[in-house]
């Protein structure tokens, strides 16, 4: 084992591809707290989704295959979808779980119907577009691994700067309302980041499974502790370990796809939280309720010896 | 014919999904739905590998199986007090990325294309025809789907009244005697059901679209169950064959065009729908201010 990992490291490609993971679990397990916090997990998922046609036009305005075009077509569908979602909940009585479903399959329809016209059309450089939907960390180079770890830094420096702004609002939107906070801007600004992370990832583990980078790692570190910031770097670290397993395996076993071995890494890491944590885990829970079932019982149980013994008295007094 | 085959299997794929799509609508669950189509992948996988053959009925077996597991799985980790959303994008990814493993690490074994899993390839719905006593009788997708909408036709029929009670008011259904957990799990093993079924002709996450989108333009147009689902049903059918003209125009994804138009339909509900729509609406409220 020790020899095999070894071996990988020694090979500079998946090096840089190892590193590129690491960086990205650790960024959208960071960001994937505030929005795990908000009850917004799913919007990873639906940002994911449309993000397809705002690739599909960057490619198709350029003929070239960029990453980093792609992720500005990617951001510009990110933030219309956002704000088609929230024009949906606002104007209409139709609720916030349906909208983001509606947004997610016509952005992800429009893109597919997009994404043949390509392929149709076959200007010969459109070969690997198709790697966005499922995510091929193997066919990452340096320059790609760059812009992973640019990504990286500044979703890290905006959480450092604006913390105690997410935190207020994650928390208690009303109350950073009444502080005279800019909320509608900070949750934007949470959106925004998310949208970055989502379109990072989507390269590494494809449109379907980017979803769990933000929320697995986030839940799984939700149920070791009750601060903030500890939840946070817990879930940053969580997820550079998935994503850094999920690598390793891939590159092992031949055939393997990096996003979904990355995705069971991350929910097994969850898993064992949620069966292990010391005061949230399911072990830990049940241990407490059997441990307060037993210390009712032998209350009870003395009580009763006491009043068992009092009545013995009593009558013993009375013959 | 080829034109026939293709429109009427889209039919029938739009239907079963806007019926259900309704009551998910109503329950709030239309997330689910879209856990449900991907979850189903692993069951699809097994089932595969289990049969060694393309035989529908494992597959559907396999399906349901998995789609009720996801259910069951987003149950119990709401119950263990994580937020819904969190439980359904832990789940489904999980499950989908089992799927995915197995079919990569088989691939030599299934013949299952990972894009068809996304996207589905309606246009090949004519080629694979099912022979009864040595006639052909059509494609075997119309006759899958033809089954599931018939089951679903008479289990939401026959059960009309609960389904309703339940989607509106749980709470009083349980008052009144009926079995909702049960009913809640008929609804999702139905779910599952479709999206197997459709899952070959338009891909699992279009039959999101499906599910989804017709149901919430008709929730936009009636106030009375029978009526949306009736409307949900007429807007699967024509985003069903106004998908297939814009694909024959564009030479582009059916079932991608399918759910684009679906969506246009939606926008125009949004929009112009006479009692909910943001037009009639604004101008109301400009009529009453006056």
């Amino acid at each position: 084992m020790w020899n095999w990992i070894v071996a990988i490291l020694s090979d500079p490609n998946t090096r840089w591809i190892l590193l590129g993971c690491l960086l990205l679990g650790f960024s959208s397990g960071i960001i994937g707290s505030f929005t795990f916090l908000r009850r917004q997990s799913l919007m990873g998922d639906t940002l994911a989704h449309a993000a397809l046609p705002g690739i599909c036009i960057a490619f198709m305005l350029t003929e070239t295959k960029s990453v980093g075009l792609f992720l500005f077509g990617a951001l510009v569908a990110g933030i219309v979808a956002t704000f088609g979602i929230s024009w949906i909940t606002r104007y209409s009585r139709i609720k916030q779980d349906a909208a983001m479903g509606i947004v997610l399959t016509v952005f992800f329809g429009i893109g597919v119907v997009m994404l043949t016209r390509i392929q149709h059309g076959a200007s010969g450089s459109q070969s690997g577009l198709d790697k966005y939907l499922f995510g091929q960390a193997a066919s990452m180079v340096m320059t790609d691994v760059y812009v992973m770890g640019g990504v990286c830094l500044v979703l890290l420096i905006a959480c450092l700067a604006w913390f105690k702004e997410f935190k207020l609002v994650s928390f208690d939107p009303g109350f950073a309302r009444g502080m005279g906070l800019p909320v509608g801007m900070l949750e934007q600004l949470i959106l925004l980041l998310t949208v970055i992370a989502v379109v990072a990832g989507i390269q590494a583990v494809g449109v379907v499974l980017v979803a769990a980078l933000l929320v697995t790692p986030a839940a799984a570190a939700r149920c070791w502790t009750d601060s903030l910031s500890l939840m946070v770097l817990l879930a940053g670290v969580f997820g550079a370990l998935s994503g850094a397993t999920g690598t390793i395996f891939s590159t092992l076993v031949p055939n393997l796809p990096t996003g979904p071995v990355t995705v069971l890494a991350a929910t097994v890491l969850f898993a064992g939280s949620a069966l292990l944590a010391p005061r949230r885990g399911l072990l830990a829970r049940r241990l407490r309720s059997l441990q307060a079932k037993s210390a009712y019982l032998r209350e009870e149980h003395a009580t009763l010896q006491t009043l068992s013994a009092q009545r013995a008295q009593q009558e013993r007094g009375e013959l | 014919m080829a034109t026939f085959w293709i429109i009427l299997t889209a039919i029938l794929v739009s239907s079963a999904c806007a019926i259900l799509g309704c009551f998910l609508i109503l329950r709030r669950m239309a997330l689910v739905g879209d856990a449900i189509s991907h979850a189903v992948l692993p069951g699809i996988a097994i089932a595969f590998l289990w049969s060694g053959s393309r035989d529908s009925l494992w597959m559907l077996l396999g399906a349901t199986v998995f789609g009720l597991l996801t259910v069951f799985f987003i149950q119990s980790l709401q119950a263990g007090g994580l937020s819904s959303d969190a439980s359904i994008g832990i789940v489904f990814t999980a499950l989908f990325a089992v799927g995915v493993i197995l079919i990569s690490l088989n691939a030599a074994h299934i013949d299952l294309d990972l894009d068809c899993v996304l996207f589905g390839e309606i246009a090949y719905v004519q080629w694979d025809t099912l022979t009864l006593g040595g006639t052909d009788v059509g494609p075997r997708a119309v006759w899958m789907l033809g089954i599931t909408l018939l089951v679903i036709l008479l289990v939401i029929g026959l059960f009309y009244k609960q389904f309703k009670l339940c989607a509106f008011d749980p709470a009083l259904a349980a008052a009144c005697g009926i079995p909702v957990v049960l009913f809640h799990y008929l609804l999702m093993g139905l779910v599952s059901m479709t999206s197997v079924a459709s899952f070959e002709s338009v891909g699992s996450i279009l039959v999101v679209g499906m599910l989804i989108v017709p149901a919430a333009t008709a929730y936009l147009l009636t106030d009375r169950l029978g009526k949306m689902i009736l409307y949900s049903v007429l807007v699967g059918a024509a985003s069903s064959v106004g998908g297939y003209i814009m694909a024959y125009a564009l030479d582009a994804s059916i079932a991608g065009c399918m759910v684009a138009v679906a969506g246009i339909l939606f926008v125009l509900a949004l929009l112009l729908s006479p009692k909910h729509g943001i037009v009639f609406r604004y101008a109301r409220r400009k009529f009453a201010a006056r």
